[in-house]
């Protein structure tokens, strides 16, 4: 996965793709402000709904959506908004959003609900999605808030999912519920304990940052 | 001087509209969507609650549902009713009364407990166990629906009743894992401690409360069927 970002902001076609102003709106939240692994923002979802890859998928998809809703509403009401009540306006937006995805939630699946519990209505309180809000979706058009809220959250959920897997493989043996090793495998259970976030986030920041430092010095 | 208290007072009048205008936006979002989803959650929910209730009570095929009146007795209800206590008995496909599934609940290690369990008057056992939300830590807690031993506790777990059948001649208990001694003991879960305590608390407390108003109305079960 980090080859293909790596490649994404680097020269030849996704380069040249990735120096068009418009695509690079996306491609940023994807590796160069990555929401996780460079900004280390929305650490709570994060390290709390990434003990199964599946856990880590919803979360992302969810996060995304209240993302894109909430920066397209609050990219066309940003003439609007006066600027001493402009927090106040974004957390009613993205509560609105988060409170409107609990519901789509629990009426996809009940398992998924019981999952992901409590931290769907703490969505609301994802510094990342304020962040945007305040710095990109007030002050840019619908167009590039909407492009920015898919790249911020693809690299969401990327994070997630990376999170997630390497989780859940070692945590439980299994990846999206199929199990990958024989059951002689011991689990390392503390991997799907909160201590496992901070262990895996841990050595998911070390590589990123090894690879920024390596093509710094390059 | 006299103008900044002139443009703020202006700029707060726009400040209540606009607020008044989002909040109002996003009532009406967060009205339709409630309203557009509720059917859906509502069936999924009770889909779920059919489909454990067949899992705790082994051997039924179909099934009645009954409201329990304050005084212990019983009304046969169709559908689901709010804020009532329900039992749901469980019938072969003689038309035999095989169990009858309870809903309880109870404190556990991270919040409140909800199971569903099968008791059988034949048998004077609780012969089925699910739970049906809880919010135990992952790993740990949550052994409690899916280790395998522990489960193996509700396949008879013995809930007879005293010679008079006014109460359940023994409460149901959690031991110490490997500690089970007699049939009416719940072997508990190493790493689950409070979890699996827990259930056997839930259970106990509701079993000798349950129990004897069930086995009293076994024949009713039963009887009603034939109208």
């Amino acid at each position: 996965m980090s080859q293909l970002t790596k490649d994404k902001a680097g020269d030849g076609f996704w380069g040249d793709l990735a120096n068009s102003p418009s695509t690079n709106e996306f491609l940023k939240g994807l590796w160069k402000e990555n929401p996780v692994f460079v900004q280390v923002l929305g650490m709570c979802p994060t390290l709390a709904v990434t003990n199964t890859a599946m856990n880590g998928l919803a979360m992302g998809l969810a996060t995304t959506f209240v993302l894109l809703m909430s920066n397209i509403l609050i990219s066309s009401l940003r003439n609007v908004i006066p600027k001493q009540v402009r927090i106040a306006s974004y957390l009613l937006i993205i509560a609105t959003f988060v409170t409107m995805t609990d519901y789509a939630i629990q009426a996809i699946s009940v398992d998924l609900s019981k999952a992901l519990g409590a931290f769907i209505s703490l969505i609301v309180v994802n510094c990342q999605i304020l962040g945007r809000a305040e710095a990109f979706a007030s002050k840019n058009t619908v167009g590039k808030s909407i492009l920015d809220a898919l790249g911020m959250g693809s690299g969401f959920i990327i994070a997630l999912l990376c999170l997630g897997t390497v989780r859940e493989i070692l945590g439980n043996g299994s990846i999206f519920g199929i199990p990958v090793f024989p059951n002689s495998f011991q689990e390392w259970v503390i991997m799907i304990l909160p201590p496992g976030g901070f262990f895996t986030l841990a050595m998911w920041l070390m590589l990123f940052n090894y690879q920024k430092q390596k093509k710094a010095a390059v | 001087m006299k103008e900044t208290t002139q443009t703020s007072e202006t700029s707060g009048t726009k400040m209540l509209l606009t607020m008044t205008g989002i909040g109002v936006i996003c009532a009406l979002l967060i009205v339709l969507s409630f309203q557009g989803t509720l059917p859906r959650i509502e069936q999924l929910k009770a889909e779920a609650l059919e489909k454990a209730i067949f899992k705790v009570v082994p051997g039924m095929v179909s099934k009645r549902t009954f409201r329990m009146e304050s005084d212990g007795s019983l009304t046969e209800v169709s559908g689901k009713e709010k804020d009532a206590r329900l039992v749901y008995a469980g019938y072969d496909a003689e038309g035999k009364l095989v169990g009858v599934a309870v809903e309880a609940a109870g404190m556990g290690f991270a919040d409140v407990i909800k199971i569903l369990y099968g008791y059988d008057p034949a048998k004077e056992a609780v012969v089925g166990f699910y739970v049906l939300e809880s919010k135990e830590t992952p790993g740990l807690g949550d052994k409690i629906e899916k280790d395998a031993a522990f489960l193996a506790n509700f396949e008879a777990l013995d809930v007879a009743l005293s010679e008079d059948k006014s109460k359940t001649k023994n409460t149901v208990v959690a031991v110490k894992q490997g500690k089970k001694q007699n049939n009416w003991e719940v072997d508990g879960i190493t790493g689950a401690t409070i979890s699996s305590r827990a259930i056997g608390n839930i259970l106990g407390t509701s079993t000798a409360e349950m129990a004897p108003v069930l086995y009293k109305n076994k024949d009713f079960f039963e009887v009603k069927k034939g109208q």
